[in-house]
């Protein structure tokens, strides 16, 4: 194809993109934009060229050894419920703009952290990166026509203008807002986009091979299954390959999480925490697609080629070696796309790390102090712009120095290993609060310069001084230290290898250091707020103990040049008002310290907000000492101010006295409705049987059967005894509980008046056949009202009647002398009452859950008269408790 | 066929007055002393109209409401509360409840019998 055609339609492709990321930076809240399937589309950003390519070459070369880096993403996706939920909410509560603010902020906001986590992301990405631009620079090669192409100089390879042209691509969208923490839609659209892309063209040309150059899967199967060393490409070979795919698998686990586009991807473009729920199935469905055809095409691209060619651009040559350049056009699209959104994404997370944790908090702080807001908002934004063309030239340079002698396959897995150094720090920390500053920044750095030996510097050596030494003889010719074979371990492949050592170094020493350090207040602080994620607001409220001091007006000041007046003002009224405090508040608390802090870790990162808040405010650290002093001090205070407070307790206790009365008095008015309520209810029921019975038997007189008009007649009757007994009683409790009734009190024999009792009942008991049998006959003379200690006696012997079951019924009453006082009782031996209804039924009107009595025979009334009485006779009254059956009522009336 | 009507009410005497009136109006009359019992039949039958009394022990008349507007069964099923409870309050909260009607006690029999025609005909 000419080279000019090709690079028009490279153009109009990215114009293309172009157009796509500014429709959807234009309608950012359109459902196009913010749903489920571009949010796992974006997560694709995973198959890079190195997928697209790579893995084709692999399957090739060594059949299903690139399985293991799609299967670790496929193990990890439905933990992202739990795992990434979680990482995401923390990152939306601390306005976390890469993985680096995550990491640092998690162990105590520390700068150098920070910067470390960064500069490893930059180890690991730029080769990444320099890889896209190999597979361009390749494939564009391998399209060309022109065979005379050979980029001599920078000027001339079309690589090096790709390379721009992404960078100003990156920069564009990249950088709309100073706020690294505001999503940025145009360019997720874009990659979602391409993600259909890719995964639809290398579909079609795995289509393609397989059933138009070839007859179906089994054509390829059987013509490649005589070849020599088939059998070594389709199986593991023993132990050795087993541990190499569990590695292999580890590896890319961590990968999907923590590099630094996939960071970018899931968790900082998170729109909706429930589009996960949609992404743990639909990205490892994406996965498998992309990987359905791979082999099939490798093992064609043998059949066709031998070894006569590049294997990893088999999907390339294919289709160009059967003269079909547009099928092959479209492939080149599929790769570029898989290019583009790898760089953009892996930049775009990169500028951002680079500019908020590196240069801003290592150089620039002080100028931004100076600055006004616009000017500040300003330099951040080209801060980044620079840095998104500075890495991806270097990248490039990286590319023409190193990675023309590798092969994708490598340069992406040394990307990981190096990479993967972040995952202790980050997973443990996640949910263990004893990880620390210290051991993080070890583990870290032990992990990463184990990889370095062992991976990077064999082949950079390699390079530069031509020989293999430094592999055959390890360092120093010290057999233990060979970098392939670590401590003789010499049967895992380099990157297993690498991957082994350092991940057991980095989380010893994570684990080690943490164990034996502690990391200062504020450190723990923060590694609380992560790792009890789902309690932050009260731990962020609580805050630290926090002493220092500093002015509103010097935070506001340091807000204003980053947000503008505006915001900041608006963000302070906001902040006062959530916390209940004045607008005009002097000194600034520990709450608002954080607050801010927070305010400006989108813009220029945690580390660095940590360190401009701390420049306005006298903070200082806090010892256990001094802790405890402070506790001293605030005791001594309580002792002087005792005076003061013992006034003011009398002061409340007075207006607590005057509270209760009032209460006392509501509960009084709320009482008499209720009490009124309840009797004119008590009242209307036998009314309104009488008027309804009688309304019946005036109408109907003649043909009303004879016994049913007799019965309506006894209910009135009945009804009108109940209306009667109803008013009676409650005029004698009104009177009771009002204290109007005087007792009649006489020096008489109690014996005789239970005697009298008995007999005034008897006719109902014989009627029921229950036996009252009277226990003690010993006369006892005392003071008391005789007529209503008769009614007592009479209530509690007529409720025994009514619960007892009628023939084997039976009603002991007794009477016991006690100290000062006599005590008489009534026992029943019927269903008795149930322990919950003890303590009510002498409330008035208190109807028990369990009675089932013929309803017009109470009033509701009775036990609560008798209450009354008897306290009147300054007696008391109860139910015996425990009692095995029945119900044995109790009172006593004093005696001097 | 036979209109039924569900009484529910624990005062005996004016249940009998209220079943002698509906039975002389035709009407296949069930009679429950509590919530729990007219729960308990509306399991097994399916009445045109249900007259149901406030204040009553077990399950109150409001609950039984509740309950009732629960079942699929009864969606055609006329409830009206006949209770004492006569404060503007009561009123609202049992029609708010669903309801169909709220008479208050004493009543007149020509009224209820012609106000409970009025909602099954």
């Amino acid at each position: 194809m000419n080279n000019y055609l090709l690079v028009i339609i490279i153009v109009m492709y990215l114009a293309v993109l172009f157009y796509i990321a500014f429709l959807a930076e234009k309608k950012r809240q359109s459902k196009w934009v913010n749903n489920p399937y571009v949010y796992t589309l974006s997560l694709a950003v995973y198959c890079s060229a190195w997928t697209y390519y790579g893995s084709v070459g692999i399957a090739a070369n060594s059949g299903i050894n690139f399985l293991p880096i799609y299967l670790g993403p496929v193990i990890a996706a439905p933990l992202w419920i739990v795992v990434l939920r979680k990482i995401i909410r923390i990152s939306k509560q601390h306005k976390i703009s890469s993985i680096a603010d995550f990491i640092s902020l998690r162990y105590g906001n520390s700068r150098f952290l920070g910067a470390l986590v960064t500069i490893v992301c930059l180890f690991g990405t730029l080769p990444y990166i320099s890889l896209q631009l190999k597979a361009v620079s390749e494939t564009f090669e391998i399209m060309s026509d022109d065979t005379s192409y050979v980029s001599t100089t920078v000027i001339d390879d079309s690589t090096f203008y790709v390379a721009l042209l992404l960078a100003i691509f990156a920069t564009f969208f990249g950088t709309q807002n100073a706020d690294a923490s505001e999503k940025h839609k145009g360019i997720i659209a874009t990659v979602a986009f391409e993600s259909v892309l890719k995964l639809v063209f290398f579909l079609a040309i795995g289509i393609y091979v397989t059933f138009y150059l070839f007859d179906g899967t089994t054509d390829i199967y059987n013509q490649i299954s005589v070849t020599e060393n088939f059998k070594q490409l389709t199986t593991l070979s023993g132990i050795e390959d087993g541990f190499n795919w569990f590695f292999l698998i580890g590896l890319s686990f961590m990968a999907i999480f923590l590099l630094p586009r996939q960071f970018q991807v899931s968790v900082l473009e998170n729109n909706r925490e429930k589009h996960l729920k949609k992404a743990i199935w639909l990205f490892p469905l994406y996965l498998l697609l992309f990987n359905l055809f791979v082999i099939f095409i490798a093992w064609a691209g043998k059949l066709t080629f031998g070894e006569t060619q590049n294997s990893e651009y088999y999907s390339l040559l294919l289709p160009l070696e059967n003269r079909n350049s547009f099928l092959a056009t479209l492939v080149f699209l599929g790769g570029f796309s898989a290019v583009i959104s790898m760089v953009i994404v892996s930049t775009l997370a990169l500028s951002t790390m680079v500019s908020n944790n590196l240069i801003i908090p290592y150089g620039f702080l002080e100028k931004f102090i100076k600055n006004q807001p616009e000017r500040n908002s300003k330099y951040i934004k080209n801060i980044r712009r620079i840095s998104i063309f500075t890495i991806i030239i270097t990248a490039y340079f990286f590319y023409v120095i190193f990675s023309k002698e590798l092969s994708l396959y490598s340069i992406g897995l040394i990307s990981f290993v190096i990479i993967s150094q972040l995952g202790p720090s980050f997973f443990i920390g996640l949910y263990w609060n004893r990880g620390s500053s210290k051991a993080a920044t070890i583990g870290i750095l032990v992990g990463f310069f184990i990889a370095i030996y062992t991976l990077i510097l064999p082949f950079t050596l390699q390079v530069y001084t031509g020989t293999d030494n430094f592999t055959q003889f390890g360092l120093f010719g010290i057999s233990a230290l060979k970098p392939y074979a670590l401590f003789g371990i010499d049967f895992l492949s380099p990157p297993a290898h690498a991957f082994f050592w350092s991940m057991t170094f980095n989380i010893m020493s994570y684990l080690v250091f943490s164990l034996t350090s502690k990391g200062n207040y504020r450190e723990r602080n923060y590694a609380e707020m992560f790792v009890d994620s789902n309690n932050f607001t009260t731990l962020q409220d609580s805050a630290l103990v926090w002493k220092g001091e500093a002015h509103v007006a010097d935070i506001k000041n340091v807000l204003i040049r980053f947000l503008g007046e505006k915001r900041a003002t608006r963000a302070l009224k906001i902040f006062f008002t959530k916390y209940k405090l004045p607008q005009d508040t002097q000194l600034a608390d520990a709450r608002l310290i954080n607050f801010s802090e927070k305010l400006l870790t989108g813009s220029i990162g945690s580390a660095s907000a940590k360190i401009l808040i701390a420049s306005v405010v006298k903070e200082e650290q806090i010892s256990l000492v001094e802790v405890l002093k402070i506790l001293e001090e605030s005791k001594e205070n309580i002792v002087s101010n005792k005076v003061l407070l013992e006034k003011s307790n009398e002061l409340s206790k007075l207006s607590s006295k005057l509270k209760d009365a009032n209460e006392e008095l509501l509960t009084k008015d709320k009482q008499k409705d209720e009490f009124l309520d309840t009797v004119a209810h008590e009242l209307k029921t036998p009314i309104t049987g009488i008027r309804a019975a009688t309304e019946l038997l005036m109408d109907e007189d003649d043909e009303m059967p004879k016994d049913i008009k007799a019965q309506f007649l006894k209910n009135i009757l009945q009804d009108s005894d109940r209306l009667g007994r109803l008013i009676h009683n409650i005029l004698d409790f009104e009177k009771l509980e009002t204290g109007r009734l005087h007792l009649d009190m006489q020096y008489q024999d109690l014996q005789k008046t239970i005697a009298k009792a008995i007999s005034s009942i008897s006719q109902i008991a014989s009627k029921k056949e229950v036996k009252i049998i009277n226990n003690n006959r010993h006369s006892f003379k005392t003071n008391y009202d005789e007529d209503r200690i008769l009614q007592v006696l009479t209530n509690l012997l007529s409720n025994a009647i009514k619960f007892c079951n009628p023939k084997i019924g039976q009603i002991i009453v007794d009477l016991k002398l006690g100290n000062a006082l006599v005590e008489i009782s009534v026992s029943d031996n019927g269903k008795g009452i149930p322990e919950e209804d003890q303590d009510y039924i002498f409330d008035k009107f208190y109807q028990s859950k369990h009675q089932n009595t013929i309803k017009p025979e109470g009033s509701g009334l009775g036990l609560a008269i008798t209450k009354q009485i008897v306290e009147k006779h300054n007696g008391k009254i109860w139910v015996k408790k425990d009692v095995k059956k029945g119900a044995t009522f109790v009172f006593t009336i004093p005696f001097k | 066929m036979k209109k039924k009507i569900l009484i529910v009410d624990d005062e005996p005497n004016i249940v009998m007055s209220l079943e002698y009136t509906f039975k002389k109006q035709g009407f296949e009359v069930f009679i429950a002393r509590d919530g729990s019992e007219a729960l308990e039949i509306l399991k097994h039958h399916i009445p045109n109209v249900i007259l149901l009394d406030v204040m009553m022990p077990n399950v109150d008349g409001y609950q039984t409401l509740t309950h009732i507007k629960n079942m699929d069964s009864l969606k055609a099923t006329k409830v009206v509360f006949l209770t004492a409870k006569n404060k503007a309050s009561d009123i609202e909260k049992g029609l708010k409840l669903g309801a169909d009607k709220y008479l208050t006690k004493p009543f007149s029999v020509k009224k209820i019998v012609s106000e409970i025609l009025e909602l099954v005909t």
